[in-house]
């Protein structure tokens, strides 16, 4: 197989701080390998910026193989970019063709400020999670594993929402900037689960009300999150949280 | 020379865990609140023990570089936890695991440590299930477990692809409630930059703030170090693109030993590189060998016309491949140990039959067209679909159609910090838990084994330990931050970042680290031997020097600037690489995952040299911190309950 390679050009958001107004910045990239992720192909751009004494773009990643949740572009308009099911380290070169211009934005939402150019704060995520987002118990003293059986299924529908990465796509390609798809994520994993279940109303309350005091829209339903979502987090699992929620208000 | 006391308790084996928990000394309620402990990392040790510690009424501070505790590396971890818990009836007991793991370890790790890691490994189980981890489960409602990493058992728990994920979530949100509730402050996007040693004890530590450029001082009672291993220093790996040693490295200069560095263990199935500008590499799971045959062409020639495109895999007939694994290790094929493979993939490309296209030709084919020839595409579909569908993703080859390409890649470090029973370093009140430190893996770890031991320390086993050595510390008043060892280890990070900002030469760090990472790969990786360990030695120093006048960091100290993390953590590697390199030139045996071609047996296996090298080597900084140097300090392995023997893959056993 041959390594093919591309010439692009991209249009960097470049922001210096919070209070910054931030503008797009154009640059030619030539001789991108097509095997490369799109995070190398920034590399690459970064390196090709400090050898002309330029600033590098600030962006966020670890992993690098779509599990840390930390990695977050709007590219060409999309949340992690024109594929679908993959974090923005995940997107490889060769989806893109030779000549094209690519757009790079951060995550826009307002309960997320812009730290700099395209990495962005996300702690109002650990804050939802800080308000309820667990089951209370502390270590120690916990019964034999196998005390409690789970059916097979509902195991396995609890892990199709506990698998959220905390990477924020779904507020930044909601219109609204609803959190709704990661908190319905959480409330479901656990309120599946028996253990989850004596504390369930408590923990929908708590966290519902600290996503509104955060500043993150409601959710109207237009399920963009769920298109956009690197995990195929189910809006379903949203109506479950609606009704985990009127239930903890219907009868506290 | 360091006095390493073990601090191995009384008793039979069985019985050392209880005596030590019977005899030990506690801190009581009111007592814990006036205590103040630092964690370093919050993967899966750093966040259990957070959490735990919390729970028990000290007051815990948390770091980590991430944005979030949630994105710790340990969220990477896939395969599985284990656990002696013996659901299956197929005959695990806490006697079996240990075992497992001291002869998968070669005989290098300590008895007692390792005994005790296998008697908490199932209330790790216990703990995650009532935390709501989503584990894999029967029909019946009950947990499911499979074999993992080659042992006779089933004794592994999973959840899905993602077991790392999940078991960190459990502990995340554990370490969350504490920060609501008021026990844990926690601080993401910092950097432990240096150890605040007083009076002979860990008492604070110096951080930067990754956003503002901030240097902060902070004091504990204890100072716990959970930041996990130091594989990064081969440029390329299967870890996180932060994962660093610098923690640990800034304790090892202040007096912490570092134990076993050479011991790093190379993993067989990761896609190969593609090209110069690779930032990591991605494992591919190991379940794949089941499966899967490993091959490359029998002819040089084949190999080259595949690497240039002119052959297709396919086009090479049966009889021109050569099914190397299958040859050289009749009774377990494909199925040989992960260090066992790595070794023999490397030695065929080595001749010159490796398949893939890039710089070195690293790279051989796993190839399943004769698993779907007997099992049907829809069995290979339901065992391997979604490992397949990532291959793709990422290389764009459809492995149902032409063979998949691996080749071996670090993957895990078990050298560390040097620790006791306690899990105390040298250094007294500091304690390191996780792959950060030495502990239970010696030469070779096994497959879902970390996962185990990261939570083992920090669920069960620190929060204990770390009460002894605090019982004595009530009446310590907490140190100020104005204290004269606070400013000069706050200093020295001042100084040595200016350094790094005011050299402003020509190359980028990751140019630097590139080069550093073949040196190791090359000399210090899957083969090693004298020569090439002496001549590593020279190029490292010489790439060291090179760094220090030429590297370029630009803009300011004051805010973010990500090539100044790197270059902090680099500037680490680049000496510890030293370190690892004058390791396994004197470990003149091979054992585990470190093999020295001068010690193999007339077959090719590895000979291991018990009269030699049975101990732990504990490496003491004795350097200036201009000119490094190491004094080696041994604690020697007794088994006094454990039968001792040799690996062998030639035959079935
Ligand atoms: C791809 C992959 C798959 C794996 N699969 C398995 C598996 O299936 N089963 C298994 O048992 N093991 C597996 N392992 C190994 C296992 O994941 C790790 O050994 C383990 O998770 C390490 O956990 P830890 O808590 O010690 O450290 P880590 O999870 O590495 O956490 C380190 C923490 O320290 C922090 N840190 C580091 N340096 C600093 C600093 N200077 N200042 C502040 N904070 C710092 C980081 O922010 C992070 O929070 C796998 C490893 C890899 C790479
Ligand atoms: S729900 Fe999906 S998009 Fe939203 S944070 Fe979780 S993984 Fe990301
Ligand atoms: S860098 Fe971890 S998900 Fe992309």
């Amino acid at each position: 197989m041959a390594n093919k390679t591309i010439n692009i050009k991209l249009r960097v958001w470049r922001q210096n701080g919070p209070h910054d107004k931030g503008h797009f910045e154009e640059y030619e990239l030539n001789n991108v390998p097509t095997a490369a992720s799109f995070l190398e192909m920034m590399d690459l751009l970064n390196e090709k910026l400090i050898s002309e004494g330029k600033e590098p773009v600030a962006f966020d990643h670890d992993c690098r193989e779509g599990i840390c949740g930390a990695c977050s572009m709007y590219i060409n308009g999309r949340a992690h970019g024109p594929a679908t099911g993959v974090t923005t380290c995940q997107l490889h070169m060769r989806l893109f063709k030779d000549g094209e211009t690519i757009t790079v934005e951060p995550w826009r939402a307002k309960a997320f400020p812009v730290i700099k150019d395209l990495m962005v704060d996300r702690s109002a995520l650990d804050e939802i999670i800080k308000a309820g987002g667990y089951i209370s118990v502390n270590t120690g003293g916990a019964p034999d594993a196998n005390t409690i059986p789970i059916p097979k299924d509902v195991a396995s529908r609890a892990f199709d929402a506990a698998n959220c990465i905390g990477c924020g796509a779904c507020v930044a390609t909601c219109k609204n900037s609803s959190a709704m798809l990661f908190v319905a994520a959480k409330v479901s994993h656990l309120a599946l689960l028996p253990q989850g279940q004596v504390e369930a109303k408590e923990r929908v309350k708590k966290m519902i009300a600290k996503m509104d005091e955060l500043g993150f829209g409601s959710c109207t339903n237009t399920g963009a999150c769920e298109v956009e979502c690197p995990k195929g987090i189910s809006i379903a699992f949203i109506a479950k949280l609606n009704r985990e929620y009127l239930n903890a208000n219907l009868m506290p | 020379m360091i006095k390493l006391d073990a601090k191995i308790p009384q008793g039979r084996l069985k019985e050392k865990w209880t005596n030590y928990k019977e005899n030990q000394a506690l801190v009581s309620p009111a007592n814990k609140r006036k205590l103040d402990i630092i964690v370093v990392g919050t993967g899966l040790a750093g966040a259990s023990a957070a959490a735990t510690l919390a729970e028990l009424g000290f007051n815990v501070k948390v770091f980590c570089y991430q944005d979030s505790p949630r994105r710790a590396h340990s969220v990477a971890a896939q395969g599985g936890i284990n656990a002696a818990k013996n659901y299956q009836n197929d005959g695990d007991s806490v006697w079996r695991l240990y075992y497992d793991t001291i002869k998968g370890g070669d005989y290098r790790s300590r008895e007692a440590n390792v005994y005790r890691l296998a008697e908490v490994s199932s209330n790790i189980i216990d703990q995650a299930v009532a935390q709501g981890v989503p584990f894999a489960r029967e029909y019946g409602g009950l947990l499911a477990n499979r074999s993992f990493g080659g042992v006779l058992v089933s004794r592994t728990f999973y959840a899905r692809g993602q077991t790392g994920q999940q078991l960190l979530l459990g502990a995340y949100q554990a370490l969350m409630r504490q920060v609501n509730l008021g026990k844990i402050k926690l601080y993401p996007r910092t950097e432990m930059m240096n150890i605040v040693i007083i009076d002979g004890r860990a008492r604070g530590i110096i951080t930067r703030n990754l956003i503002t450029g901030e240097i902060q001082r902070h004091f504990g009672h204890a100072v716990v170090l959970a930041t996990g291993g130091y594989g990064n220093v081969y440029y390329l790996s299967t870890n996180a693109m932060g994962s660093n040693v610098s923690a640990a490295w800034k304790a090892h200069k202040k007096g912490a030993a570092f134990a076993n560095p050479a011991f790093v263990q190379i993993h067989p199935t990761a896609i190969p590189q593609h090209g110069e500008y690779q930032s990591k590499l991605t494992l591919m799971s190991e379940s794949l060998r089941n499966d899967g045959r490993v091959w490359v062409p029998k002819k040089v020639e084949d190999a080259k016309a595949i690497r240039e495109g002119r052959k297709r895999p396919e086009d090479i007939p049966d009889e021109d491949r050569d099914f190397y694994l299958e040859r050289m290790y009749p009774a377990y094929g494909n199925l040989v140990p992960r260090d066992v493979a790595a070794r023999a993939a490397k030695k065929v490309c080595d001749e010159g039959r490796g398949i893939e296209n890039n710089p070195t030709h690293e790279g051989v084919f796993l190839d399943f067209k004769y698993a779907i020839e007997r099992l049907g595409r829809k069995v290979i579909e339901e065992r391997y679909g979604n490992l397949f569908e990532m291959y793709e993703k990422i290389t764009g080859d459809n492995p149902y159609e032409t063979p998949m390409k691996i080749y071996p890649a670090v993957h895990y470090t078990m050298g560390g910090l040097w620790v006791d029973y306690e899990l105390m370093s040298t250094i007294p009140g500091l304690f390191v838990i996780g792959e950060a430190n030495f502990s239970d893996h010696g030469a070779n770890r096994l497959g879902a084994s970390a996962l185990m031991q990261g939570l083992a320390d920090g669920y069960f086993i620190l929060p204990y330990t770390i009460q002894n050595y605090l019982a004595d510390q009530i009446t310590v008043k907490p140190i100020e931050l104005s204290h004269p060892e606070f400013e000069k280890a706050e200093k020295e990070v001042r100084d040595h970042i200016k350094h790094l900002m005011s050299i402003n030469g020509k190359y980028s760090v990751d140019h630097f680290h590139r080069q550093l990472g073949r040196i190791m790969w090359n000399k210090v990786g899957i083969v090693r031997n004298a020569q090439g360990l002496k001549e590593a030695i020279d190029e490292i120093r010489a790439l060291r020097e090179e760094f220090w006048k030429n590297v370029r960091v630009p803009g300011t100290a004051d805010g973010i600037n990500v090539e100044l993390e790197k270059a902090n953590r680099v500037a680490d590697f680049f000496e510890l690489a030293e370190l690892m390199a004058i390791d396994a030139l004197h470990r003149e045996e091979s054992c585990g995952g470190h093999f020295r071609e001068e010690y193999q047996t007339e077959e090719g296996e590895p000979l291991r040299r018990d009269d030699l090298f049975m101990y732990v080597a504990a490496w003491e900084y004795k350097g200036d911190g201009q000119k490094h140097e190491w004094e080696l300090n041994k604690e020697p392995l007794v088994y006094e309950e454990t039968p001792i023997k040799v690996r062998n893959y030639k035959v079935a056993k």
